[in-house]
């Protein structure tokens, strides 16, 4: 069964080949086996899972129907979930236990999706690798040696090790797409606003943004379709009718207009992943795509206007955290300075307060207007490149990451090196667009994703137009052999 | 060498809102701690501010009172400080763009002039929970039942030139406020709060001196007490060599003095920046429309109304326009009389208010309507009784006695108006006084006055004052 994607296993609960309970039996059995090599989970909720199950099995029973009844799914740790510890892999929330569920769980609950627990990530979604996890990282199971990618990086392991068809992500800087690309799934950060944020732990609140992660593009619209729309807890969320992803997956690709940002495609770039990038491109000339170079002219300041904007938004999201309501509170503080101190010192990994300490900095007295204001003229810059490029095309597109994963390790005493892992994905979050990623090829075993970035709200276009691509390839379906 | 003293005022108005700002909490006053805070207002992770519409609404209501420009956009930020009873470790508020803009105010001064107050901005905040330092034997306790009510911070120019004319300000801007029907202005629950900054500078120099803000005053009292003493503490300080520190300081009420909180080096650098949580507020001209026309008449208008309409004095125009509640009643007083307006002001000003105070009651909280009230003034009006007989009968309409006849009738206080039986009680007292009588004829005219108490004493009060008056002359003349 755990072969199936979320579509087909949609249908045998339909067809009664099986019962969410023998299906969620399954997929907790294989949690069992494998996550001890992959530490995809924080969590497992096997007993909440097989009672969740049951229900769906009910509510079929009585008549119930819809793709996500009985399928399983797992939440990365940075979505609240009632009476579930809700760490946000961090141990300053290590025994937080969230009291409320994220719109995002309440509606894929109501969709009938069962959670088989929480997904492993960096702290507090700061990382590009899992590794900044305080429940140690996430494996890749393509190798256990390198990383999953981050944040959403135990979703994207679990995944793709099958021990979940599907899982949620966030995505602030590339945090869906770049783990998705690196262990060989497909995932989908949708336009800010898509998805609701509530019961989401914020990073960085004007980039934050949830998506499905799955194994193939039907999947994610399948999911995606439960996730979005409007939520009147969420001031950002925008009352905006959701469309029938699934509907549309099939239309064709005749007349398509691709744009190849030559920025994406220059020094930085790994040869073997451009290769590989290249004759995904091929293959949509094939299906009848016109590809036209486009220009983003300010794509390289794209990470410093991040590295300003999300540190000073987290330093504030952040203050809560300070030992005094839930969470983490040191021992015995002698003062109310103290157990701040304390607290948030021990409470926090190095990233977390390194992001901290930037935005601090960013939004202090005499600074403010050289980082914080100028990062937003930046990022209005850059907002103004992608408006250009789709008055000339439907869809940008170009590698998700500048290489395949690397090893666990590599980068951690580098945090430059290691943001320039998102350099591709982090200026659709600046501009609030649409972007998916979904696998395209492998450099040696290591898989390699191509990113689709979509004008707003065109997500069904960019779910399209992946799937139209998995028609005709098979990438999705291989399978990391360890875990086949 | 002569002192000019120069105060702005920072006022926090409590908004009468149902719910919170960004919640759906209660803001009721006095709940057990910590009962009407919910998910948002504990500042669980993952919760989102949504802002409440009925707080902005009651923004622009003050914003068109006070005749300023509402901005068609503006924004909330976040002011980032740790503090315990500041659960998200930033105060969500209006920082460069509030929705308030200019707007003025007119303060009437105790010689009689008035003066326009510029006000600066208003903008909306959340307001912090409360820290309890007692009771917790040397830990302290947090209530966040009040995180996230909604204020409405009203900031003043430095216009005002007195602790007199600060507490003017302050009462008149009380009174905008709690007519607007946007803030219960209970002090006491801190609903209506102060912050002054007061500084001085010689006579004529238009340079300002350096100021000290004294934070959260809660009466007129302390505001004009506070104010006082750091003018006299600045004065003296500047004679004698020394220089103002700009500081935060805090008024002590037992000791009658204010003292140094924070200096501005130990000022907390806020890191302001708008809260990405939250679009830009925008409010379009329908809603300003809308709420313009449900503004109700203002105190000045209706101050103006009354001394026009009812031919009232400015002092008892002021008076009775000081709530909306009294103006109301008497009006409704005057119309069910269907006249008299000064005879009804007097009552309302004098035997009513009189009651009130001493009862501790507000004009709402009468037990004597304005319609019951009409009804005694009427028998007053048709002579059925006189107006001192009126404020026994109003004693027993206070006491919840029944209606003005009821309580004549039963207690028998019909004036007497039939002249034969006055002339019989005149009749009566000139026999039994024969000294003053001839004391009075003899050109003691002040003995008047004993004839007329002695008749109405002897008439119990129900004698028609006036002929008893006239038929009294007649008689003692002879």
């Amino acid at each position: 069964m755990h072969e199936k994607t979320i579509a087909l296993l949609g249908a045998g609960l339909a067809a009664g080949e099986f019962s969410s309970e023998e299906l969620i039996g399954a997929f907790l059995e294989r949690i069992a086996r494998y996550n001890p090599q992959l530490n995809a989970f924080i969590t497992v909720t096997a007993e909440s899972a097989l009672a969740q199950a049951r229900v769906a099995d009910q509510r079929r029973q009585c008549g119930e129907t819809g793709p996500l009844l009985g399928v399983p799914i797992a939440y990365k740790d940075i979505f609240c979930t009632n009476g579930v510890r809700t760490s946000c892999g961090s141990r300053i929330l290590d025994r937080f236990i969230a009291p409320y569920d994220a719109t995002v769980v309440e509606k894929l609950a109501a969709a009938g999706a069962v959670m088989l627990g929480k997904t492993n990530m960096d702290e507090f979604a700061m990382g590009s690798s899992n590794e900044t996890s305080f429940y140690g990282p996430a494996r890749n199971p393509w190798d256990l040696e390198a990383v999953p990618g981050g944040s959403s990086g135990g979703s994207a392991a679990a995944v793709a090790a099958r021990l979940t068809p599907g899982a949620t992500g966030t995505d602030t800087g590339g945090s869906i797409r770049q783990p998705a690309a690196l262990c060989g799934i497909t995932g989908i950060k949708p336009t800010y606003g898509r998805v609701s944020r509530w019961g989401m732990i914020a990073y960085a609140s004007s980039l934050d943004q949830g998506g499905p992660m799955a194994r193939t593009a039907e999947d994610c619209a399948l999911l995606l379709g439960a996730m979005a729309g409007f939520d009147p807890r969420d001031s950002t969320s925008v009352d905006r009718l959701v469309p029938d992803y699934a509907a549309s997956l099939d239309r064709p690709l005749d007349g398509l207009k691709i744009g190849l940002p030559k920025e994406y495609f220059g020094a930085g770039l790994d040869s073997e992943v451009a290769r590989v990038a290249e004759s995904a491109i091929a293959e949509y000339r094939k299906l009848g795509a016109n590809v036209i170079e486009v220009s983003l002219p300010n794509s390289q300041l794209a990470i410093p206007a991040y590295y300003v904007i999300a540190p000073a938004e987290c330093s504030s999201n952040l203050a809560r955290f300070d030992g005094v309501r839930y969470g983490y509170r040191c021992e015995n503080p002698k003062d109310l300075l103290d157990l701040y101190t304390r607290s948030r010192g021990e409470g926090f990994g190095a990233e977390v307060k390194r992001r901290i300490l930037v935005g601090t900095f960013a939004l202090s007295a005499g600074y403010y207007d050289a980082y914080y204001l100028k990062a937003q003229q930046i990022r209005r810059l850059i907002s103004d490149d992608f408006r250009r490029a789709f008055e000339q095309v439907d869809v940008i597109a170009g590698p998700t990451s500048p290489t395949v994963a690397f090893n666990l390790g590599e980068k951690v005493d580098d945090p430059i090196t290691m943001y320039l892992s998102d350099i591709y994905t982090i200026a659709v979050n600046l501009a609030g667009l649409p972007g998916l990623s979904l696998p395209v090829g492998f450099v040696g075993q290591r898989p390699v994703g191509l990113q689709l970035i979509g004008n707003y709200f065109a997500e069904d276009r960019l779910l399209n137009v992946a799937h139209r691509y998995q028609q005709v390839t098979d990438w999705h379906q291989r399978a990391p052999a360890a875990f086949a | 060498m002569e002192w000019e003293t120069v105060i702005g005022l920072e006022i926090h108005a409590q908004l009468a809102t149902k719910s919170k700002i960004f919640s759906s909490a209660a803001t009721a006053y006095g709940a057990e701690p910590n009962t009407q805070a919910c998910a948002i207002d504990l500042g669980l992770p993952g919760v989102l501010p949504v802002l409440n519409r009925e707080v902005v609404r009651m923004a622009v209501t003050f914003g068109l009172a006070i005749g300023a420009a509402v901005a068609r956009r503006s924004v909330f930020a976040r002011k980032n400080y740790f503090y315990p009873d500041l659960p998200k470790g930033y105060q969500i508020s209006q920082y460069e763009l509030p929705v308030v803009q200019k707007g003025q105010l007119t303060i009437d001064l105790d010689d009689g002039t008035s003066k326009v107050i510029g006000i600066t901005r208003a903008h909306l905040e959340e307001d912090a929970g409360k820290s309890l330092h007692e009771d917790f034997h040397g830990l302290s306790g947090i209530d966040l039942n009040r995180a996230g009510t909604p204020l409405l911070e009203i900031v003043s120019e430095p216009d005002l030139r007195s602790a007199k004319e600060a507490v003017a300000y302050m009462k008149k801007l009380h009174q905008m406020v709690v007519y607007l029907g946007i803030c219960d202005g209970n002090m006491q629950e801190g609903s209506f709060r102060c912050d002054a900054n007061v500084s001085v500078r010689p006579k004529g120099d238009p340079k300002f001196g350096t100021r000290a803000e004294i934070k959260n005053l809660n009466s007129f009292r302390f505001v004009e007490r506070a104010i006082e003493f750091e003018i006299e503490r600045q004065i003296d300080l500047i004679e004698s060599g020394g220089k103002v520190a700009q500081e935060t300081r805090l008024y002590d009420p037992d000791k009658g003095e204010t003292r140094s909180m924070r200096g501005k080096e130990e000022a907390n650098d806020y890191r302001y920046f708008p809260d990405p949580d939250l679009l830009p507020l925008v409010i379009d001209e329908e809603f300003i429309a809308a709420t313009g026309a449900g503004l109700p008449e203002l105190p000045d208008a209706k101050k103006q109304r009354f001394m026009s309409q009812y031919g009232l004095s400015a002092y008892d125009a002021s008076v009775l326009t000081a709530s909306r509640e009294l103006g109301a009643y008497y009006e409704e007083t005057v119309a069910a009389l269907g006249g008299e307006p000064k005879l009804c002001a007097n009552w309302v000003m004098g035997d009513l208010a009189g009651f009130l105070n001493k009862d501790g009651k507000d004009i709402a909280q009468s037990p004597v309507s304005a319609a019951q009230l009409a009804g005694l003034l009427l028998r007053i009006q048709d002579r059925t009784i006189s107006g001192k007989i009126a404020k026994e009968v109003f004693e027993a309409l206070w006491a919840g006695e029944g209606d003005t006849d009821a309580i004549i009738e039963k207690r028998g206080l019909k004036q007497i108006t039939d002249t034969s039986a006055i002339e019989k009680v005149i009749d009566d007292v000139i026999a039994a006084n024969p000294d003053q009588l001839a004391q009075y004829r003899a050109g003691k005219d002040k003995l008047f006055g004993f004839f007329v108490g002695q008749v109405m004493k002897l008439s119990k009060g129900k004698a028609n004052p006036q002929q008893v008056n006239d038929l009294l002359a007649q008689k003692l003349k002879g």
